[in-house]
C-alpha cells in the first residue's frame, strides 16, 4: 500500500528582504485510500506545502524528509515525482500556448504510464472521462488552459487526475472560485477516483464547503506553517462554526 | 486591431497604424530605391533601416569593402521538363523588373553581380515536381541575382536551399504572370559563420497567387527583405516565415507589402523561437495601402517564443493606410516566453524538461508548418526544429 510520509518539513522562500521560513516542521502521513483535509487561514502555508511536495523550484527545503513508499521524494525532479505517483491539482493551472489538450494529455499519460496508451482505447478513455466531467469535446483541440474559465481549468485538472491515476493526489484549493454546480461536478470526479481505493488524497482548502461533497477521514488545521490540530470529520464542523480565530490568535505563528 | 504585448526581459514590440496622406514607409528610408549603389550613403547604424543590424558583422557588404571571390559559392538548379534554366548577362531585360533595390546592400548586389540566373516556367505549364535550387557556400564572397518567371496560368513550387559558409548579397525576383501560382520556399540552413543579405521582389500579376515561405535556422547574420507589389487586380500574396534563432545569431526579416493596386489580398505570418545568449531576432512588417488600392484585404502577424534568458526580439508591425475604402487591414505582434511556470506545469504531469520544451515549440510552429503545403518540406522542418532544440537545450 502506497504511503506518503512527511516528517518535520521545513521550507523557505526568497522574499524581497531576505529568506522567509514558511513551513516550520510539518508532519503528516497519507496512505492509499485515505482522504485528508488540510484547512487553514490564508497565508498559513497550505499552498507552499502543496508546491513543495510537487517540487516547485521557488521553494527551498531546509529540513525534514518526504518519502513515497520509502523512496526519497525530495531527491526527485518534478517529473520524476509525477512518474513516482504524486499528482498536484493546481489552484492556478498554467496556460501553455501552442499545446492542445489532447496532445498534452497523451504526452503526459505516456510519460506516467511508461508507454504510449493504445490509440483506440485512449480516445475512448478520454472521451468518457470528459463526458463524466461535463467537458465539451471541443476542449481537446484547445490549447492547455488558454482562455479557460476558472471552472474549466479546475475540471481540466480533475480530468488529468482521473486519467493519470496517481498514488497520492494533492488538491490545492480545487474548490476556490467554483460555483455550486461546478463544485459538485469536480467533487464527483474526485470521489470517483477515491472510490477506487487506490489513491491517497490530500485536500487543501480554505472553506468547509467542499467537505460536504468529499468526506475526509482526517482533518488537519494548518496555521503558522505547521499542523496545529488533527481530528476526524467533526473537526471540520467545529471550524465551520468557529472559524480559524482560535488558531491564529495566541502565538501559534511565533 | 493592433495588439501588442511586451515582456520585460530583452524584447521590444512596437506597432503603429498610420493614416497618412503620404507614405512614410518610403520616407523612413535613407534614400529612395535605386539600382546604383552610389545612390545610397554608407550606413553608420542609426538609420531606421539599419538600426537593428550589427554592421560590424556584415563583413563589408554595406560599405563596399566586401570583394567577390569569383568562386566559393555553388548554385545547382534541378528543374522538371518544360522549365527553361539560363545564365544571362547584366543587360538581360528580365532583370530588375520585379522591384528596385531598397537599401545599400541590395543596390551593392545589383551593382556587383556579373551573371544572373533566370528560370522560366512557360505559360499554362503546371509543374507537378518542385524546381530545386541548391546554393552551397564554400567560404566565398558573392553578389548574385536570380529571376524566377512564371507565364500566365503557370503553376510551380520552387525550393531554394542555402547551406555551407558564404558571404552573400543577392536580389531574387519573382515575376508572376496573370493567374499564375507560385510557391517559393527559401531555407536558410547556413553554417554558423555565414552572412546572407537578400532582397526578394515579387510582382504579382492579375489574379495571380504568390506564396513565400522563408525558413531561417542558420548563419551568423541573416537579413532578408521580402517585398511584394501587384501588377493587376485580384492578386494574392501569402508570406509565411519561420525562424529559430540560436545563441549569438542575428536573424532579421523585413517585409513590405505594397498594395499599389485595387482589390488585392495579403496575409503575413512570421513565427520565431529564440534560445541562448545574444540570440537576436528582428521582424519589421510594413504594409502600405496606397490611395488607389481600394478593396484591399490585408493582415500581418508576428509571434515570438523566447525559450531562455539572454535572447532579444525586436518586432515592429507598421500598417499605413491611405484609403478608407478597404475590406480589412490589421496587424498583431506578440512575444511570449516559455517560462518556468509552464515548464513546472508540464513536468508536474510527468513530462521531462526537454520533452516539455519540444512539445511547446512544436505546438508553436505546427500551425504555420501545416500551411506550407509542400509535404517533404513540412516533414523536413519538423525534424529540423527538433534538431535545433536538441542542439542547445
Amino acid at each position: 500500500m502506497a504511503t506518503l510520509e512527511i516528517r518535520d518539513l521545513h521550507v523557505t522562500v526568497e522574499v524581497e528582504n531576505g529568506t522567509k521560513e514558511i513551513l516550520k516542521g510539518v508532519d503528516l502521513t497519507v496512505k492509499q485510500g485515505e482522504t485528508h483535509a488540510i484547512m487553514g487561514p490564508n497565508g498559513s502555508g497550505k499552498s507552499t506545502l502543496a508546491y513543495s511536495l510537487a517540487g516547485h523550484p521557488k521553494y527551498t527545503i531546509t529540513g525534514g524528509t518526504v518519502t513515497l513508499d520509502g523512496e526519497d521524494v525530495l531527491e526527485m525532479s518534478v517529473d520524476e515525482r509525477a512518474r513516482a505517483g504524486l499528482f498536484l491539482a493546481m489552484q492556478y493551472p498554467v496556460e501553455v500556448p501552442g499545446v492542445s489538450v489532447s496532445n498534452f494529455l497523451r504526452t503526459s499519460a505516456t510519460a506516467i504510464r511508461g508507454e504510449a496508451p493504445k490509440l483506440r482505447t485512449w480516445v475512448k478513455e478520454v472521451k468518457e472521462a470528459m463526458e463524466r466531467l461535463n467537458i465539451d469535446p471541443s476542449f481537446a483541440e484547445r490549447n492547455v488552459n488558454e482562455g479557460f474559465s476558472g471552472g474549466e481549468k479546475k475540471r481540466h485538472e480533475i480530468l488529468q487526475l482521473e486519467l493519470l491515476k496517481p498514488k497520492v493526489a494533492v488538491l490545492d484549493e480545487t474548490d476556490s472560485g467554483l460555483d455550486v454546480d461546478a463544485l459538485r461536478v469536480v467533487s464527483e470526479g474526485v470521489n470517483r477516483v477515491r472510490e477506487t481505493g487506490e489513491v491517497g488524497t490530500l485536500l487543501i482548502t480554505h472553506y468547509t464547503r467542499i467537505l460536504r461533497y468529499i468526506k475526509p477521514d482526517h482533518v488537519h488545521v494548518f496555521s503558522g506553517g505547521r499542523i496545529v490540530e488533527s481530528g476526524g470529520a467533526e473537526l471540520a464542523d467545529k471550524l465551520e462554526e468557529e472559524g480559524y480565530e482560535a488558531y491564529t490568535k495566541g502565538g501559534v505563528s511565533a | 486591431m493592433a495588439e501588442a504585448q511586451t515582456i520585460p526581459v530583452g524584447s521590444t514590440t512596437a506597432g503603429q497604424i498610420a493614416v497618412a496622406a503620404e507614405s512614410t514607409v518610403a520616407t523612413r528610408m535613407s534614400a529612395p530605391p535605386s539600382f546604383d549603389v552610389a545612390d545610397f550613403p554608407v550606413p553608420h547604424g542609426r538609420e531606421e533601416e539599419w538600426r537593428f543590424t550589427p554592421l560590424e558583422r556584415l563583413r563589408g557588404l554595406h560599405d563596399g569593402t566586401a570583394v567577390a571571390t569569383g568562386e566559393g559559392l555553388k548554385v545547382e538548379i534541378q528543374a522538371p521538363e518544360g522549365v527553361t534554366v539560363e545564365t544571362v548577362g547584366r543587360d538581360d531585360a528580365r532583370l530588375g523588373k520585379a522591384g528596385t533595390p531598397a537599401d545599400r546592400i541590395a543596390a551593392q548586389a545589383y551593382s556587383a553581380f556579373e551573371k544572373a540566373g533566370v528560370v522560366t516556367v512557360p505559360k499554362e505549364t503546371v509543374l507537378t515536381e518542385p524546381i530545386r535550387i541548391a546554393v552551397h557556400g564554400e567560404g566565398g564572397t558573392a553578389y548574385a541575382h536570380q529571376v524566377i518567371e512564371l507565364g500566365a496560368f503557370a503553376e510551380a513550387v520552387v525550393v531554394i536551399d542555402h547551406t555551407g559558409d558564404a558571404v552573400l548579397a543577392a536580389n531574387v525576383d519573382y515575376l508572376l504572370g496573370d493567374g499564375a501560382k507560385l510557391t517559393v520556399v527559401s531555407v536558410q540552413d547556413w553554417d554558423d559563420k555565414a552572412v546572407h543579405v537578400a532582397q526578394h521582389n515579387a510582382l504579382v500579376g492579375r489574379d495571380a497567387s504568390f506564396k513565400s515561405v522563408v525558413v531561417t535556422f542558420g548563419g551568423d547574420l541573416v537579413r532578408l527583405h521580402p517585398r511584394v507589389s501587384y501588377a493587376g487586380t485580384g492578386g494574392e500574396a501569402e508570406l509565411l516565415g519561420l525562424y529559430f534563432t540560436d545563441k549569438g545569431q542575428h536573424q532579421e526579416h523585413r517585409l513590405l507589402v505594397d498594395h499599389n493596386t485595387p482589390h488585392c489580398k495579403s496575409n503575413v505570418v512570421y513565427k520565431g523561437a529564440l534560445q541562448g545568449d545574444d540570440a537576436h531576432a528582428v521582424w519589421i512588417g510594413d504594409v502600405l495601402i496606397e490611395a488607389k488600392a481600394e478593396g484591399t484585404d490585408t493582415y500581418e502577424m508576428n509571434r515570438n517564443l523566447v525559450l531562455t534568458d539572454g535572447a532579444r526580439v525586436d518586432s515592429v508591425p507598421n500598417l499605413e493606410i491611405e484609403t478608407g475604402e478597404i475590406v480589412g487591414a490589421g496587424h498583431a505582434s506578440a512575444t511570449g516566453r516559455f517560462d518556468d511556470e509552464q515548464l513546472f506545469y508540464l513536468m508536474a504531469r510527468g513530462i521531462p524538461a526537454d520533452e516539455a520544451r519540444r512539445l511547446v515549440v512544436r505546438g508553436f510552429f505546427a500551425e504555420l508548418v501545416q500551411q506550407i503545403g509542400v509535404d517533404d518540406i513540412e516533414q523536413r522542418l519538423l525534424v529540423k526544429i527538433d534538431e535545433e532544440l536538441e542542439a542547445s537545450v
